[in-house]
């Protein structure tokens, strides 16, 4: 597929998803990770960097694409809002682990996806950062990433409304984005 | 954790309930009417507002700090999406330094040489300095509140973007009151109290627009 068709569908998927559609939303993300995760693991490998530190950093980058996806105007093509947040969060991850670096803003959807071992677990332990969660939040993270509920079942179980847990979902979200902010260069 | 977990969890957040654009309109609608207010009930319109409105010094002081609103305020809307160019906006502001030095031009001609420091002191330069930052916090305020929705490439430049929108608010507004009307006047002291806002949301930018 040429990067401006791949950049087509996941600016549609990305319309959706602003409009509530989670599938679209699932889509879009694992569309874009491996993109990001090939992007990362190139940026670690010039650094001499594992490549559990390029984990850590899409995730990161994720986190920020995610908080900040207000901020795409749908009426604009999305590669390149979707290059600079890259590139400005990446920076800001590597400066932050000490690799003072500039990255050029590339063209994300035309970077070679890799998929080997897609499934990439990071160095921060999720017990370890679900601690850091308050209550209902760290609840709600664990019913949601590792149990695979939704939020109506996770709602039920937690006797919450589902608007309560929306709301908590979105907290933890922003609570993860500081956790992996203060955690970088931690075990360096 | 897993990406994949992680990704399971954002796509359950997937709705939008904020977007930029809309919490930047709401800030401005708010900081225009709270700043309106507060010139409205402090020092009031010009008493003769109406009877000087058509003079050519009035129609510019009144025209021109509006197109500076205006245009700062569209460099805002910009300022806080990644990839979005500012070129345009940049060249608009950029164009409006042009036409006030054009007008200090051709206040220098009109106006003989004897009488340009009078034009310049004007009678409330000081109230203008102190005035025109008072009317711009609520914008100042409600623009950064709305602008750390944003994910702006400089955080300090976005601040003073949002100084310089609030500002030039404030000057619109204040040009309602101000009895001063030379272009030297314009050109010295609401330029001052506009350059003393956008140096304060400059830093104010680094500080609370870091994401």
């Amino acid at each position: 597929m040429s990067s401006s068709a791949r950049e087509q569908e996941w600016a549609e998927w990305m319309r959706l998803a602003i409009d509530g559609d989670s599938a679209a939303y699932h889509r879009f993300l694992s569309a874009v990770t491996p993109h990001l995760r090939s992007l990362a693991r190139r940026r670690c490998a010039a650094f001499g960097a594992p490549a559990s530190e390029a984990e850590d950093i899409v995730q990161e980058v994720l986190l920020a694409v995610h908080l900040k996806r207000g901020t795409w105007d749908p009426a604009r093509p999305i590669g390149p809002w979707l290059a600079t947040i890259v590139r400005n969060k990446l920076i800001d991850a590597l400066r932050r682990r000490g690799r003072e670096t500039s990255v050029p803003v590339e063209d994300i959807a035309e970077l070679p996806a890799l998929d080997d071992r897609t499934d990439g677990s990071d160095r921060i332990d999720v017990e370890h950062m679900l601690d850091k969660l308050k209550e209902p939040q760290r609840d709600i993270v664990r019913s949601i990433s590792l149990e695979g509920a939704g939020v109506r079942e996770t709602a039920q179980r937690l006797s919450m409304s589902e608007g309560a847990v929306r709301v908590a979902l979105h907290r933890a979200l922003k609570s993860l984005a500081a956790i992996y902010r203060r955690s970088d260069g931690e075990d360096d | 954790m897993k990406t994949t977990d992680l990704i399971s969890l954002m796509a359950a957040d997937a709705p939008v309930r904020m977007r930029l654009g809309r919490a930047l309109a709401l800030a401005l609608v708010a900081g225009v009417v709270v700043s309106a207010v507060v010139l409205l009930v402090s020092v009031g319109l010009r008493h003769n507002l109406v009877s000087v409105f058509e003079t050519a010094r009035v129609l510019f002081k009144v025209c021109f700090t509006l197109a500076l609103a205006v245009s700062a305020a569209a460099l805002v809307f910009r300022v806080g999406r990644p990839g979005a160019p500012l070129g345009r906006r940049l060249l608009l502001l950029a164009g409006l330094v042009a036409v006030l030095l054009a007008a200090i031009g051709t206040e220098l001609m009109v106006v003989p040489p004897a009488h340009w420091m009078a034009s310049l002191e004007g009678a409330n330069a000081a109230f203008c300095v102190f005035f025109i930052p008072v009317l711009s916090l609520a914008p100042l305020g409600a623009l950064l509140y709305a602008l750390r929705e944003g994910a702006p490439d400089s955080p300090g430049l976005a601040g003073a973007a949002a100084g310089l929108a609030a500002s030039a608010i404030g000057a619109a507004l204040y040009a309602w009151h101000c009895p001063d009307d030379s272009p030297l006047f314009v050109a010295t002291w609401y330029m001052l109290g506009i350059a003393i806002v956008t140096t304060a949301g400059f830093f104010a930018g680094r500080r609370l627009l870091r994401w």
